[in-house]
C-alpha cells in the first residue's frame, strides 16, 4: 500500500531520476521525504520553489532526469523559470509535480493548476490513484525526453494522501550519462534565440495533441448505458463508484486534450457529462469544439468533490437532507500545541493590540481566539511587504502599532528580499522572526537554518543575526519567547523605533526531538489560590481548562469557576505561571 | 461477508489519538486478507488537537477512497463529541464502536460552550449494533494509555471474519519488540470486550 505521494517517489526512482528538489508544502511534502530514502539520487529541500525548479533545470540541461515537487501555490513562485523552460526544453527529462489542494485543507487558496499547463504550453498528466501516480511519473519522464518539454504531473490532496495497492518494479537502466553539452541557441533565451524557440513550442503542442490520441493513459471504457462521462483524476474514481454503468473517457493527459477521441466518444453517447473538480478546464475546451456537455451547471466550482456530490450531479438528485439534530457542536479547530514557543509571542502581541501582518506557518494559528493576533496572511514572505506598505501609507499613524511576524523557514523562502527592501527604502518596520528551527506546519522539515539536510546530514546553518546585519538592519535583538516580561519589553521598544528592526524569537518547536531533550515538569493550579480571573485561559493553551463551579475562591471572594491544568498535556513551558497575578500556578511535585 | 460488496469503515477522533496508525494497520490487514483496499484521511493543518477522520474501504474492487454519506458500515469513534460530527455518514444499521473518552475542544475548555451530553444514548438509539468500549481503561490495563488504538483494532477484529493472526502480525510489525507484550494484551482486551 502506497500513498499517491509515495508512489510518485517510487516512480521517479524507477525512472532513474538523478536529482529531486522541493520546498515542503501540503499536500506534496511526503514525495521528497519518501524519495530521500532511496539510494543513488540527490534529493534536497530547496529554500523555495523557484530555486527547486532552477536546480532541476540545471540537472536536466546536463542530461540527467530531474523531479521537481511543489504544492499548487509553489508553482506561482516557480512560474518565472517554468514559462521559459517551456521554450528551452531540456536534455534529460524533467517532471514538475504540482500537488493541488481543492477544499483548502491546508492552503490559502484552491487555484486549479491545470491552467498552468495551458498557460505555459506544457503537457500535464493527472493520475487518479497510487498505481497511476507511479506509472504516470514514469510516462512523464519518457514524454519529457521524447517531446523535449517539461511535463507537469498534477495530483490533488485526495490522490496524494490516499493509499492504495501498487505493484512496484525495478529501477530502469540510466538512459544516458549526464554531460556538459554547449547549446546556446537552445539554452540562452536572449530575444533573438527565444523568438526562434516560440514556433518550436507551438509545433510541439500540435504534435502532443496528436500524440494524446494514442497516449495509453487516455482510455475509453464502454458501459451499458447511453450516458458518457469525460473525467480525470480523483473525479473518475467518484463517478465510477456512483455510476458504474456509464461509459467513460478517462483522461490521463489533461492537457493537451485528444480531440478526435473526444469527438468520437461524444458521438456515441446520448448524454455527455464532464466531471471535474474546481475549474471547468476540460469543459471549456470541449465546448470550444462545439460539443454540448453538462458540467459545472451540475457540479460545484468550489471545494473538493466526493461520491455524494458526484452522484447528486449525475443523477439529478436533490440535496440529501442532513441529520439536523447535532449542528451546533463545539468546533475543534487546529491549535498551537501545548508548550508551543509561538504562544508567548502571540499572547504579548494580543495584549499590546498590535496590527500583526502575518505569514504562512503554524503561527498563522495565532489568528484564532483567544489570541486573535494575526491581521493579514496571504502568501509566503508577504508579512514584511505588508508592514512596509502600511508604514509608507500611514507613516506616523502606524508607528508603534504594526509588527510583522514570519517563521524561520518562510523568511529564508522569500522574506530576505523583502527585509532588504525595508532597509533600502527606509521602512520603519519591526519584524519578528519566529525561529523554531524547523518547517513546522508541514511536519518539521529541515531548511538552511537548521544545520541539517533532507537526508539528515550535518551542513552549515545560516545565522539569522548575521544575515539581518548583512542586509543592513542596525537593530537586532534575540529573545526567548518563554520569558514573557523581557520579551514584551523588547517588542514595546522596537515597534516604536522609526527604523528597520528585527527581533529573533529563538526556541525550537516543541515537537522537535533533536533540539529538546530535557524532561519537562508539569504545572498545576492550586484550587485554593485561583481567583477564577481567566487570565491564563487567554493563552489558548490546550492543557488549561475552565472548571465551572459556583463557590468561593481565596479570602472567601466569589468565583464562577477556576482554571485547571491537564497534567498529561502540560509541557511545563511556564507561560501560565508567568501570567497568573495570584501565584496560583506552581510546578507539580512529580509527573 | 460477501466479497463483491465494498465494506466501509469510518474512523473519527482527535489528532494524536493514533487514528491514522490504526487505519494503516487495518488497510494492510485487508490487503493481506486478499481484498482491494483504499484509505484516505481528512485532517486540517495542525499536527495535533484537530478533528480527524479516516476512511477505509475494502472489497473485490474499490474506486472511491472516500465513503459516500449514508454508507459507513462500521463507525469507530475514538472520541465522543467527534462521533456526533459524522452521523451523516452512517448507513441505516451500522456497527458502532464508541471509545469512552472525552477530549474538550477549545470552546469547552474556555467555558464558552458545553460538551454535549448523552452521546452514548444517541448512538445506541441510532443502531442496534452499538458497543461502548472503555479504550483508555483497557489500554492502561494492558500497560500503556497510548494503546487505545490497538484496543479498538481488537474490538474491530471481533466483528470481522479475518483471521486474528493477520491482525496480530501486522500490529507487531509496526512497533518495536519492547512494546510487543503491551500491544498483544491491548488487542486481546479489545477483542474480548
Amino acid at each position: 500500500m502506497l500513498s499517491g505521494n509515495e508512489a510518485i517517489a517510487r516512480g521517479a526512482y524507477e525512472s532513474g531520476a538523478k536529482v529531486a528538489t522541493a520546498y515542503p508544502g501540503t499536500p506534496s511534502t511526503e514525495i521528497l521525504e519518501s524519495l530521500s530514502t532511496y539510494a543513488g539520487l540527490h534529493a534536497e529541500w530547496s529554500p523555495n520553489e523557484k530555486v527547486a525548479l532552477e536546480t532541476g533545470m540545471g540537472a536536466a540541461f546536463g542530461g540527467a532526469r530531474a523531479l521537481v515537487v511543489m504544492k499548487h501555490v509553489g508553482v506561482n513562485v516557480a512560474a518565472d523559470p517554468l514559462f521559459t523552460l517551456s521554450y528551452t526544453g531540456l536534455r534529460g527529462g524533467l517532471v514538475l509535480v504540482t500537488a493541488d489542494d481543492p477544499e483548502l485543507h491546508s492552503s490559502q487558496n484552491e487555484q486549479d493548476n491545470r491552467n498552468y499547463a495551458k498557460f505555459a504550453k506544457v503537457p500535464m498528466l493527472e493520475p487518479s490513484d497510487s498505481q497511476e501516480a507511479k506509472d504516470f511519473t514514469e510516462m512523464a519522464f519518457d514524454l519529457s525526453e521524447k517531446f523535449d518539454t517539461p511535463v507537469m504531473l498534477r495530483t490533488t490532496t485526495r490522490v496524494s494522501h490516499s493509499k492504495s495497492i501498487v505493484l512496484v518494479g525495478e529501477p530502469a537502466e540510466p538512459t544516458g550519462k549526464p554531460q556538459l553539452v554547449k547549446d546556446p541557441m537552445k539554452f540562452v533565451m536572449l530575444p533573438a534565440n527565444a523568438r526562434k524557440r516560440h514556433p518550436i513550442v507551438e509545433k510541439r503542442m500540435e504534435e502532443l495533441t496528436r500524440f494524446a490520441e494514442t497516449f495509453p493513459g487516455n482510455l475509453v471504457e464502454w458501459g451499458e448505458s447511453k450516458v458518457g462521462i469525460i473525467t480525470s483524476g480523483i473525479s473518475y474514481e467518484y463517478a465510477k463508484e456512483v455510476m458504474p454503468e456509464a461509459s467513460y473517457l478517462k483522461l490521463g493527459m489533461v492537457y493537451p486534450l485528444p480531440q478526435e477521441m473526444i469527438r468520437s466518444f461524444a458521438s456515441r453517447v446520448e448524454k455527455l457529462f464532464i466531471v471535474e473538480e474546481l475549474d471547468p478546464f476540460i469543459e471549456e475546451q470541449v465546448r470550444a469544439m462545439g460539443i454540448e456537455v453538462a458540467g459545472k451547471n451540475l457540479f460545484p466550482l468550489c471545494g473538493e468533490l466526493n461520491p455524494g456530490l458526484v452522484e447528486r450531479g449525475l443523477r439529478g438528485l436533490l440535496q440529501v437532507p442532513k441529520e439536523e439534530t447535532y449542528k451546533n457542536l463545539p468546533a475543534r479547530p487546529p491549535i498551537m500545541c501545548p508548550g508551543c514557543p509561538h504562544r508567548g509571542i502571540f499572547s504579548i502581541l494580543s495584549k499590546m493590540k498590535l496590527f500583526v501582518t502575518g505569514d504562512i506557518g503554524c503561527y498563522t494559528l495565532g489568528f484564532l481566539p483567544p489570541l486573535s493576533a494575526i491581521d493579514t496572511c496571504v502568501c509566503m514572505g508577504a508579512s514584511i511587504g505588508h508592514a512596509m506598505g502600511l508604514d509608507k501609507a500611514l507613516g506616523e499613524e502606524a508607528l508603534g502599532k504594526v509588527v510583522a511576524v514570519i517563521g524561520d523557514s518562510t523568511f529564508l523562502h522569500s522574506g530576505i528580499t523583502s527585509l532588504l527592501n525595508v532597509v533600502y527604502n527606509k521602512g520603519a518596520v519591526t519584524l519578528i522572526i519566529l525561529d523554531n528551527r524547523t518547517t513546522a506546519m508541514t511536519g518539521r522539515q529541515d531548511h538552511p537554518g537548521t544545520g541539517f539536510t533532507l537526508k539528515g546530514e550535518e551542513t552549515s546553518r545560516v545565522d539569522l543575526v548575521k544575515l539581518s546585519k548583512a542586509l543592513g538592519v542596525k537593530h537586532i535583538k534575540v529573545v526567548d519567547p518563554y520569558q514573557l516580561a523581557s520579551t514584551e519589553r523588547v517588542i514595546k521598544r522596537e515597534v516604536r523605533r522609526p527604523e528597520p528592526s528585527v527581533i529573533i524569537s529563538r526556541a525550537p518547536c516543541i515537537l522537535s526531538r533533536r533540539e529538546r531533550t530535557e524532561q519537562e515538569k508539569s504545572f498545576l493550579v492550586s484550587p485554593e489560590a485561583c481567583t477564577g480571573c481567566r487570565t491564563c485561559l487567554r493563552l489558548g493553551c490546550p492543557a488549561i481548562e475552565w472548571v465551572k463551579e459556583n463557590g468561593a475562591g481565596p479570602e472567601g471572594k466569589k468565583r464562577k469557576g477556576r482554571a485547571s491544568i491537564e497534567s498529561f498535556l502540560c509541557t511545563g513551558c511556564t507561560l501560565c505561571a508567568q501570567v497568573c497575578k495570584f501565584g496560583a500556578i506552581k510546578e507539580s511535585d512529580g509527573k | 461477508m460477501e466479497n463483491n460488496k465494498v465494506k466501509n469503515i469510518l474512523l473519527v477522533g482527535v489528532g494524536g489519538q493514533g487514528i491514522i496508525l490504526a487505519s494503516e494497520i487495518m488497510a494492510d490487514v485487508f490487503m493481506e486478507a486478499g481484498f482491494d483496499v483504499k484509505k484516505s484521511e481528512v485532517h486540517g493543518m495542525a499536527q495535533r488537537g484537530g478533528s480527524v477522520s479516516t476512511h477505509v474501504r475494502f472489497g473485490s474492487k474499490v474506486f472511491s477512497p472516500l465513503i459516500k454519506e449514508g454508507e459507513a458500515d462500521i463507525f469507530i469513534a475514538f472520541e465522543e463529541l467527534e462521533a456526533l460530527r459524522y452521523l451523516d455518514y452512517l448507513s441505516p444499521q451500522p456497527t458502532i464502536l464508541l471509545n469512552e473518552q472525552r477530549l474538550n475542544p477549545p470552546s469547552v475548555s474556555l467555558g464558552n460552550q458545553a460538551y454535549p451530553e448523552k452521546i452514548s444514548e444517541i448512538l445506541s438509539g441510532r443502531s442496534k449494533h452499538f458497543k461502548s468500549v472503555p479504550g483508555r481503561e483497557l489500554a492502561l490495563q494492558a500497560g500503556d494509555a497510548r494503546a487505545v488504538n490497538i484496543v479498538l483494532l481488537g474490538a474491530l477484529c471481533a466483528i470481522l471474519s479475518i483471521p486474528e493472526k493477520i491482525w496480530t502480525e501486522n500490529i507487531l510489525r509496526r512497533f518495536s519488540p519492547k512494546v510487543e507484550r503491551v500491544n498483544l494484551e491491548a488487542f486481546r482486551l479489545g477483542r474480548s470486550t
